[in-house]
């Protein structure tokens, strides 16, 4: 039986130079490492991404004309070009330039952590669109209602525009976290490590394509799993929506942010 | 009191200014109803924001008891809109607080947690008759209970002023009559001063003492609803009080006039006397009666017969009842 497996998959996957029982040993080897290398990389850059692209998503949103606390327009203007800016150049691109700045934090231009830098550079503005994007759903009448309390600047942020908006802050982490993974994925061409680093490196360059199959689908999986989390999470923490009427409700399809 | 004085407020467009509001000066003393009506498109929303600087006025003073808010600084004028409670049309409750945390919300932000705003809040609940419903979040709720909620959460702060802006509009006849009696008890029971905006006479008969009329962001004529009611002096005035519900074109007649009671008449005597005493028929066009306190109020569109003197014989004996005037329609189509 498992013999009769491994021809199958030998005429699948041997095409390469690595006969696909010495593939199979390299995933038992290295696959455990690689899927914690992925999720920690991805966790730590999209932590540090929210915390320069929260404030900064907030500010898009209270810092404009006729915002909660409106700021200097040229002020606005920077930051709305600084994340432009940041957007559009490709993240393949975006490694490579950011290499001065992880020498200089963390010394060294190649690894995993230098290829953190890139990651965070590249996701905390699409994470400060997402937050503004989330803030401005939020109900002008709400907000005025909070003005007309009494609410200081402050309070109307921590106290309504940021709770009320939670669930769509939950469906916005979830992109974030699933296109920070497939950055991630994409950093292994400057030596970070992780899935991406084994379908690209072993699994393509190495021609060993039961590697890069399995690295493949790991990450699809990884990727349906938090987006299903997520969505499950944004729909259970509204309150907005009745028990009831809960569960024909579904979380909204998700546009896909890779470069 | 609430002194507005010189209000006028105007919004930059792309297609140049719009000026909202021009020369708005009224007056509401402590424990009044306060409505002011208008058409939509009046500036009864923006007039009403600026009573508590949701809107800057572009010109004029806003006193609260003396106190000119266009002249605060920043932290002032949040002590002061704590004074001043505002409920809205679409009852803006947070959706992802329960009710309990909604009421409590003007309390924590001025610094009141725990266990005393919690009571306060429950009590509150009583007020507003949802002692049930603590714990439910405002998605479970019909609207009628959720502006409830959104009076109970205006009343947490001990305000002085109850600002209402078109509080019942999103509801249906019966609820509105609910929240309205709601509101007048507290106005009575609680002695806050309340200012409503509405387009809807039927709201300011039912709860008012004092009406402004808002016509193109001007007031056009103030005064106890009575008056108001039974004697508008302005064209404006009688488009709301007497909104036409008969097409008048439909009745052909020579001389129209318009006939108001003033109070302390009935309709049928006049009319069945005026047959009866001068021998002349008269064909009635429309007419539009309410109760205020009791009294009848109301007026009525009388065709006057073609024959010049007997026109004239009907309307001095119009003239000559007491509690009634009389004036001629000249907008009139026969």
């Amino acid at each position: 039986m498992g013999e009769f497996i491994m021809k199958i998959l030998e005429a699948l996957f041997g095409g390469g130079n690595t006969p696909v029982s010495q593939q199979i040993m390299y995933l038992q080897m290295d696959l455990l490492k690689d899927i914690w290398e992925t999720l920690y990389s991805t966790v730590i850059a999209t932590v540090f991404a929210y915390v320069i692209g929260l404030p900064l998503g907030v500010i898009l949103v209270t810092g404009e004309r006729g915002g909660v606390r409106p700021l200097p327009r040229p002020l606005m203007q920077v930051l709305n070009i600084l994340v432009n800016l940041l957007r559009s150049v490709p993240f393949l691109i975006l490694m490579i330039l950011v290499i001065p700045i992880s020498r200089a934090v963390v010394g060294t231009s190649v690894g995993t952590v230098a290829s953190l830098i890139p990651l965070v550079v590249a996701a905390f503005p699409f994470v400060a669109r997402l937050v503004e994007g989330s803030l401005r759903e939020s109900d002008r009448g709400v907000l005025e209602a909070a003005q007309a309390m009494g609410c200081t600047p402050a309070q109307i942020i921590f106290k309504v525009m940021l709770p009320e908006a939670l669930p769509s802050l939950i469906t916005g982490f979830t992109t974030a976290f699933i296109t920070i993974l497939s950055y991630g994925a994409m950093s292994a061409a400057i030596g970070g490590g992780g899935l991406g680093s084994l379908a690209i490196v072993n699994g393509y360059q190495r021609r060993m394509n039961l590697v890069l199959y399995v690295a493949v689908i790991l990450l699809v999986i990884l990727v349906q799993v938090f987006q299903s989390f997520g969505g499950w999470l944004a729909v259970r923490v509204d309150r907005r929506i009745n028990r009831a009427a809960k569960k024909t409700r579904r979380p909204k399809p998700e546009r896909a942010g890779v470069h | 009191m609430i002194e507005l004085k010189h209000i006028s407020k105007v919004f930059p467009t792309a297609d140049g200014d719009l000026q909202a509001l021009t020369d708005v000066t009224l007056t509401v003393n402590d424990g009044d109803v306060y409505g002011i009506v208008g058409m939509s498109g009046a500036g009864k929303s923006t007039l009403v924001r600026c009573i508590n600087l949701l809107e800057r006025p572009t010109s004029g003073q806003v006193l609260i008891d003396g106190a000119d808010l266009c002249a605060m600084g920043e932290k002032e004028l949040i002590r002061t809109r704590r004074s001043i409670s505002m409920i809205f049309q679409q009852f803006n409750l947070l959706m992802q607080r329960t009710c309990l945390k909604n009421i409590t919300f003007p309390m924590e932000i001025a610094g009141v947690r725990g266990e005393a705003a919690r009571k306060r809040a429950l009590e509150l609940l009583d007020v507003v008759g949802l002692p049930d419903k603590a714990d439910a979040y405002p998605a479970q709720l019909s609207g009628g209970q959720k502006q409830r909620v959104a009076i109970a959460r205006a009343l947490a702060s001990d305000p002085k002023v109850l600002l209402c802006d078109e509080a019942t509009s999103a509801l249906d006849p019966k609820t509105t009559r609910d929240i309205l009696r709601l509101i007048k008890d507290i106005n009575r029971r609680l002695g806050i001063t309340v200012v409503v905006i509405t387009h809807e006479m039927a709201v300011v008969e039912e709860i008012c003492t004092h009406v402004a009329i808002l016509d193109h962001g001007r007031v056009m004529e103030t005064g106890t609803v009575e008056e108001v009611f039974s004697n508008p002096k302005t064209e404006a005035g009688r488009r709301l009080v007497y909104p036409d519900r008969v097409v008048i074109d439909q009745f052909p007649a020579a001389n129209v006039v318009r006939i108001a009671f003033n109070g302390g008449s009935s309709y049928e005597p006049l009319i069945a006397s005026l047959a009866i005493d001068c021998g002349v028929k008269v064909n009635i066009l429309g007419a539009d009666t309410r109760n205020i306190d009791g009294k009848a109020f109301g007026t009525m569109l009388l065709g006057l017969p073609a024959d010049p003197a007997e026109a004239a014989k009907a309307a001095a004996y119009i003239k000559s009842q007491p509690d009634v005037t009389m004036e001629e329609v000249r907008d009139y189509h026969g």
